[in-house]
């Protein structure tokens, strides 16, 4: 963007090149999204094109099946029941579980980064059971919680703690020194430093962590139906690999990754607000990604 | 926690003379706002033996006076004011602050760090609050003695700006008026100014000039800038070259108040500055010699 004049140095709202106003912008979105439109059109269409000719939809399912039958989910309904209980119950485990593992590891992070000790003492087992290939232990939380919505948030649960418990350990080690030095001779004492600095300092890292952990927090409630329940999401697909239904499994699929496109945009908008104090990055030209 | 420990473990000089050493000015019975006694300060050196930073400083800041320390880069001047503020222990010798041992940060201490140490993530507002809320004010309060300390260096309208939308002597300002709000006796400055232009330097310095003028707090300011400690200072310590031990110590005698940008073409500045230069060229020399001080 060569045209754009340069932002002076202490100004409190520099003109974004990039704000959607721009007009120059606005074409260039249209150019994206277009193009977009055309990759998704060329996989889909060449895909619908060879299982119409060339291979066996049976196996490989095509577009058009997999829109039958979402459609079919929608108007008439699933063989577990109406669509929306099953999405529903398939959200509230994720979400439950999501929500109870970022807590655990936001306080057990923070809490092991600031007490040096402590995390000297018990990093060994952390890092064995992150080890632990915990998708597993769906199976054995259906033996302990039952066919429920239960064993499904415990597997989320295990999925999200790691990765946001690891990444607030990080944020609260990382915190600047000079921060503390100055808190402290302000008057701030241990529980003020804390708050006012360990744990606005460790939100970018946790708020990273947690992208990625509602998709774990919805594969591990996903993972948790498959192995055994009585709704979700989970089941639908393992009922459609039992019947051989491949535009079933792709349908189920499908769902899911909307369900994680919709927390993805509600967690953006709750790291946009928490991190409203951080300067515009320089371009935005990958904020579509 | 590391370095208090390591302190521990070297063998202390234990050196019993009598301090009559040509700086200790004060007198035991009196509440110096600052006074070190043959204070020194090592650190591990990641090899297993020590670092000396500073060593056997004696000195002593009374109440309204503006000491400038000046010496060769990384001799160790800023170690001097960790050891004052607290915020580490010394390996020898003592510190006290207001006639009591430092223990932890004393009471009336203003330190401006020569980094930004304002949160990011606050207002300038909530920023310049926070020492009076930490300290005890109610919410209210704390935000009117924040309120103006804003208006007073020159901040009026910017409250609920972020710091990444300021300049960096808007900054200063921020960090200033942060550190003054408590009102400190003892004001300890860390090369506050070396990152900006050098206009608003020397704005800058005025501006802390006006704000000192008359609140009889004690200033000890750390700089590797001659002619800022001139302008500023009633006193100016030069140190040696690493490890940083005071050298000599000049009284400048330009009268209050000043102006710094018009001081600094006078023929009594630049007859100071021509005698502090010869104690602290010959320090430069020898810290430019040193390994890893290249340039």
């Amino acid at each position: 963007m060569p045209a754009n004049p340069a932002r002076p140095a202490n100004s409190a709202h520099p003109a974004n090149p990039t704000h959607p106003a721009n007009p120059t912008h606005r074409r260039h979105l249209l150019l994206v999204w277009s193009l977009r439109l055309l990759v998704l059109a060329t996989v889909f269409g060449s895909w619908e094109l060879l299982a119409t000719y060339l291979i066996d939809p049976f196996y490989y399912s095509k577009p058009s099946l997999i829109a039958r039958r979402l459609w079919e989910w929608f108007t008439v309904g699933t063989s577990k029941g109406s669509i929306w209980s099953n999405l529903s119950v398939t959200m509230q485990e994720a979400l439950y579980g999501f929500l109870l593992g970022a807590l655990l590891g936001v306080v057990l992070g923070i809490l092991f980064g600031r007490a040096r000790l402590l995390a000297e003492v018990l990093s060994p087992f952390v890092q064995a059971l992150n080890a632990v290939p915990r998708i597993v232990l769906a199976a054995l939380f259906i033996i302990w919680f039952g066919l429920g919505m239960q064993s499904k948030i415990a597997t989320a649960l295990v999925l999200v703690f790691f990765p946001v418990f690891f990444n607030a350990f990080q944020g609260a080690r990382e915190v600047d020194q000079t921060y503390v030095d100055n808190a402290r001779i302000l008057g701030a004492g241990r529980a003020q430093i804390l708050w006012s600095i360990v744990v606005p300092s460790a939100t970018s890292w946790i708020l990273a962590s947690l992208h990625t952990a509602f998709g774990f927090a919805l594969i591990g409630a996903i993972v948790g139906e498959y192995a055994g329940a009585a709704k979700g999401v989970g089941l639908l697909i393992s009922t459609a690999q039992g019947t051989f239904d491949a535009a079933g499994i792709y349908a189920g699929m499908i769902l899911s990754t909307v369900l994680a496109l919709l927390a993805e945009i509600v967690l953006g908008s709750a790291e946009r607000r928490l991190l409203r104090w951080r300067p515009p990055p320089a371009t935005s030209t990958t904020a579509g990604l | 926690m590391r370095i208090s420990f390591f302190s521990l473990v070297i063998a202390v000089n234990v050196d019993n003379r009598d301090c009559r050493h040509p700086l200790f000015l004060g007198s035991t019975g009196m509440t110096v706002p600052v006074e070190l006694r043959k204070a020194g300060k090592r650190f591990p050196d990641g090899a297993g033996g020590a670092r000396t930073a500073i060593d056997d400083i004696t000195l002593s800041v009374p109440a309204g006076q503006f000491l400038a320390v000046v010496g060769p880069t990384g001799c160790g001047k800023s170690t001097m004011l960790s050891l004052i503020s607290g915020l580490q222990p010394p390996s020898s010798g003592t510190v006290t602050v207001n006639g009591q041992a430092v223990t932890g940060i004393p009471e009336g201490i203003g330190y401006m760090f020569q980094s930004d140490a304002m949160l990011p993530w606050r207002s300038v507002l909530a920023n310049v609050a926070a020492g009076p809320l930490w300290r005890g004010a109610g919410k209210a309060q704390a935000r009117r003695q924040a309120r103006e300390w804003i208006a007073r260096v020159g901040l009026d309208g910017f409250e609920n700006y972020y710091l990444h939308q300021l300049s960096g002597g808007m900054r200063k300002r921020v960090a200033l008026a942060q550190t003054l709000v408590n009102e400190p006796s003892i004001l300890l400055m860390d090369e506050p100014f070396s990152a900006l232009d050098v206009q608003t330097r020397a704005l800058m310095q005025q501006e802390l000039l006006r704000l000192w003028g008359g609140s009889n707090a004690a200033v000890v300011f750390v700089t590797h800038d001659l002619e800022e400690a001139i302008v500023l200072a009633d006193r100016v310590l030069v140190m040696t070259a690493s490890p940083a031990r005071i050298k000599a110590v000049f009284e400048v005698a330009l009268p209050r108040p000043r102006n710094v940008e018009e001081l600094r073409t006078t023929t009594e500045f630049v007859d100071v500055y021509r005698e502090i230069w010869s104690a602290l060229s010959g320090e430069v020399d020898l810290a430019r010699k040193e390994p890893g001080n290249a340039g």
